[in-house]
């Protein structure tokens, strides 16, 4: 669990969380990617979608 | 014992993670590795060892990846040679064709006014899209001379890479298109893509329903790997009305997460296998 860096609303996180996955806040929409920290997990704001990003 | 499969990713995604728990129900070892963190040197020891499955959502960040783990003696996929050939249009176009697989016509053009030419030619409506790109990004659908004029007039003033103006015939067909994975020598599993959007792409809202895998699909899908030369590929199609099923675009980096709802169709698992040596 952390607080949105936008809007203060809380974001839970996967039973299985994993460094680097992405997540959404319920309340504004912001994506952030889970990062490790010594104190567990915590947010950075995720990289907008790039020009090349795809499959 | 397996050397086990690492995960080269610069974001985790739903099937980025599939895969990691792929992994804990194959028992076949998956280690996440992110890109980002990576230092390579090609000629020295790779800094990621067994099979490397390449993830990376951005494409400079993983051909160029897969460049330099190469060079270093890594084993990736798919390979530097197939991440090439099916992350540009025009050079899937040609071996499609080269191939015997039916695909869409084409042109390609260098200049504003050569561009018109070539769309006329092609005729309207046509599509223009950029060579390198994806979930259908700048894809444009032009119905007349106005409007080409007007895409072709915007991309001029991109970046060099958009100049390479890389045209389609509108394909004829049902509000649907194909996508099936290819995980070696099999087809896996396929979805219908269906959307009122002429733009079937699911990241724009198309619909995800099974299609079945038929004789005549696998056959096209296995040809258009080997075009690319590629060993785990997403594979797109559409049913033209006349000519049956034509390929318009090969995935080296497939995203499978709605096959996976909807076919039931345990991919993770067959990707890692496969890229374990174990089927």
């Amino acid at each position: 669990m952390a607080e949105c860096i936008e809007c203060d609303a809380a974001i839970s996180f996967p039973a299985d969380a994993v460094e680097g996955e992405i997540v959404t806040c319920p309340e504004c929409g912001a994506g952030f990617e889970l990062v490790g920290g010594k104190d567990g997990m915590g947010l950075k704001p995720a990289q907008t979608v790039g020009e090349d990003w795809g499959e | 014992m397996s050397a086990g499969v690492a995960v080269l990713h610069d974001a985790v995604r739903w099937e980025e993670k599939a895969l990691l728990e792929a992994g804990k129900r194959s028992g076949i070892p998956v280690r996440m590795v992110d890109c980002r963190e990576l230092a390579i040197a090609p000629g020295t020891e790779p800094p990621v060892s067994g099979t490397i499955l390449q993830r990376c959502v951005s494409y400079y960040r993983s051909i160029h990846s897969t460049a330099a783990l190469e060079g270093a003696g890594a084993r990736v996929i798919n390979t530097l040679e197939a991440a090439l050939l099916a992350g540009n249009k025009l050079f899937t176009h040609v071996l499609l064709r080269r191939a015997g697989v039916r695909t869409p016509r084409a042109a390609v053009a260098f200049s504003a006014e050569a561009a018109v030419r070539a769309i006329e030619g092609i005729g309207y409506p046509a599509v223009l899209k950029p060579t390198v790109g994806s979930w259908g990004r700048m894809v444009s659908r032009v119905n007349d001379r106005d409007a080409a004029e007007g895409v072709i007039e915007g991309r001029e003033s991109m970046h060099p890479s958009y100049h390479a103006h890389y045209v389609e015939e509108f394909v004829r067909r049902p509000p649907r298109d194909i996508r099936a994975i290819v995980v070696g020598d099999e087809v896996v599993a396929a979805i219908y893509r269906a959307s009122e959007n002429w733009k079937t792409n699911t990241a724009l809202g198309g619909r995800a329903e099974p299609c079945e895998v038929t004789g005549e699909l696998e056959d096209v899908c296995i040809r258009a790997r080997d075009a690319v030369r590629g060993q785990i590929v997403g594979v797109d199609l559409m049913e033209d009305e006349e000519r049956g099923l034509v390929v318009h675009e090969v995935n080296g980096t497939t995203e499978y997460k709605n096959t996976v709802r909807v076919c039931g169709v345990d991919i993770p698992t067959k990707m890692l296998r496969y890229a374990a040596g174990l089927g």
